[in-house]
């Protein structure tokens, strides 16, 4: 639209700035905190410009959490967060796009019936299947151990069905021509899908990371010991009760932390996120 | 090089849809085969059956000595061009002639040989290094059948390749496969639903109509000496009339009438359409009330052609005449 009417332009971006200071502004507050002595937090109220304690802080954290909550140093939680948000999206792509390249391209007896039974999954959220799922983890013996973090999370319908969505935009000819050229299944599957799925594996990639990084409730029940708390955990360890108790510098050091390698995946892997998202390469 | 056979060649997805009647047929070593159809005739199957990308139901088709009915496409030796090109688009033009070599695990140096003999044939030397998505479509179309070519095959399978290209490239791209054919002298299955394709391409062509070969025979064999007025009517443009006389189905193309004055009228015609050509005038008519037979003549540029009553006449020899019933033709 071309349009000029400085009205509408004034307003439309005074309620663009609005936007971006009611997300930037609780951001800010939270990076301040975390720059302040544990005193200067506690003060009414709290001073809006960054103070001096910004290395000390982070280097608490990170190393030996907080004083008064829990002990458990930030850096190994990072770790734990890492091993998450790099296993899930790494095992999802690993089987979805499996699954999918055999419901498309496999005439197998039941074909349907399994895509069904993996798409009917996709209407039950984590949340409802959460105690059988615990309960199976515990008696495999597997809490508080990376395995029971990530394997019941692994699991997706969304992915199988992004994968199937895309590979039925895929015309049969090139399966038949590949098929004609002489590719075995397999051959065709590593020479020519995946060089076309880069774009939808870069997208779900960045999704997933973030989806694994930001759990919550599964390592809440499965990491109860503190070396296998992620970070997202630790924050909430942190804060042990009553407001005075809680150091709210590291605590905000932590979130700050916590908030950092999603945000970078995100910006790096932007180029190809978008891509995945909006075209395929055909 | 080979001969292809096929042996009462039959395909049907459930007992009840058959949509391959028996085609019988054998191709001689480096013969230029064109199957002509329309769409939904099965032109398209049964040359996905000699590919091996269809299973046969019943039949047999043999390449060379060897019946090739349980072999997948890969051990057939044949190669084959699709429609829509089917690249991977995700290979440079070299990478996408060299793919199926690769497999067959050729010498580098000897793939390197291959492409670049193909691409000077084709004449995409300068392409080799791109993307098929930074082609035209004519180029696409090389790229294709250069793919083809580099695996030197007994037989090249076209399935309508020329159909996704515009009308002028069509006509270049039909000399550049005369031409291709001549110098390679590989035994070829083009299938089309373009007869002008099938008459300028084809040394034998099978027409087909419902799953069953209707005719098969040169261009000119078949234009002249229709098998079924299905024929007369799908080859032809416009088609052969075909006007009921005396129980029987009198067939005359329209370029065989002439206009003549009403005394020597073998038909008359209420003209109502008229298409002037340049080369040439079509007019169209009825040759008594509405629901009577349609009948177009092909009259010279310089007729004076108008709304009305327009009386005709044809040469006895240019007549055929066919069975209402079977649709078939009778030979006198």
């Amino acid at each position: 639209m071309v349009e000029n009417r400085p009205w509408v332009t004034f307003f439309s971006h005074a309620i663009l700035i609005l936007g971006v200071l009611a997300v930037a502004f609780p951001l800010y507050v939270t990076f301040v905190a975390s720059t302040l002595s544990l005193k200067e937090v506690m003060q009414m109220p709290m001073p809006l410009w960054p103070g001096s304690h910004l290395v000390e802080n982070y280097s608490q954290a990170l190393t030996g959490g907080t004083i008064t909550g829990s002990r458990a140093s930030v850096s190994h939680m990072l770790f734990n967060s890492l091993v998450m948000a790099l296993v899930i999206p790494l095992g999802k792509m690993a089987i979805s796009i499996i699954s999918a390249f055999a419901i498309v391209y496999f005439r197998f007896p039941g074909r349907m019936f399994f895509f069904w039974m993996i798409f009917i999954t996709l209407m039950l959220p984590v949340e409802v299947r959460i105690i059988p799922t615990l309960q199976v983890i515990t008696d495999l013996k597997m809490n508080n151990t990376y395995a029971g973090l990530t394997i019941p999370l692994i699991a997706s319908a969304t992915a199988t069905f992004l994968f199937r969505q895309f590979f039925m935009t895929i015309p049969d000819e090139l399966a038949e021509a590949a098929r004609v050229d002489g590719a075995s299944p397999m051959r065709f599957f590593w020479d020519v899908l995946l060089p076309l799925s880069k774009t939808t594996l870069a997208a779900l990639f960045v999704i997933q990371f973030i989806y694994g990084w930001n759990q919550y409730l599964w390592p809440l029940l499965v990491a109860t010991d503190e070396s296998m708390y992620t970070t997202v955990i630790g924050i909430k360890r942190m804060i042990v009760g009553g407001d005075s108790t809680n150091e709210w510098n590291l605590i905000m050091a932590t979130a700050i932390l916590a908030m950092l390698p999603p945000a970078l995946v995100v910006m790096l892997m932007q180029k190809w996120f978008v891509k995945g998202l909006v075209e395929t390469e055909k | 090089m080979a001969a292809v056979s096929l042996r009462d060649v039959r395909k049907s997805y459930t007992p009840e849809l058959q949509v391959i009647h028996g085609v019988n047929m054998e191709i001689k070593d480096g013969e230029f085969i064109v199957i002509l159809g329309p769409s939904g005739c099965g032109k398209s199957t049964l040359l996905r059956m000699v590919a091996g990308l269809e299973t046969i139901t019943a039949g047999e088709i043999a390449i060379g000595d060897r019946v090739v009915n349980n072999l997948e496409p890969k051990d057939r030796d044949i190669a084959m061009v699709f429609q829509n090109y089917a690249l991977y688009p995700h290979m440079s033009v070299y990478d996408n002639m060299a793919y199926g070599l690769r497999i067959r695990k050729l010498s580098d140096a000897d793939i390197e040989t291959r492409v670049q003999k193909a691409a000077a044939i084709l004449e995409l030397g300068k392409f080799l290094q791109r993307r098929p998505r930074e082609l035209s479509g004519g180029q696409r179309q090389r790229v294709a059948m250069g793919r083809a070519i580099v695996r030197e095959p007994q037989v090249f399978l076209f399935d309508e390749p020329l159909s996704n290209l515009d009308a002028k490239l069509r006509v270049q791209m039909r000399g550049e496969l005369q031409s291709l054919h001549r110098r390679l002298g590989t035994t070829s299955l083009f299938v089309t639903h373009d007869q002008v394709e099938a008459m300028t391409l084809a040394q034998r062509m099978i027409v087909m109509n419902a799953g069953r070969a209707e005719q098969i025979g040169a261009p000119l064999e078949v234009y002249a000496k229709p098998a079924t007025t299905f024929v007369a009517s799908f080859i032809g443009s416009p088609p052969m009339n075909l006007i009921p006389k005396d129980g029987k189905l009198l067939g005359v193309r329209p370029e065989h009438l002439e206009a003549c004055s009403a005394s020597e009228a073998m038909l008359t015609i209420d003209v109502d359409l008229i298409e002037p050509l340049g080369a040439d005038i079509i007019v169209y008519g009825h040759i008594g009330d509405k629901d009577s037979a349609r009948v177009a003549a092909r009259l010279a540029a310089d007729a004076k052609a108008q709304a009305g009553k327009l009386a005709l006449r044809y040469a006895p020899q240019n007549v055929h005449w066919f069975d209402p019933a079977s649709g078939k033709r009778i030979d006198s």
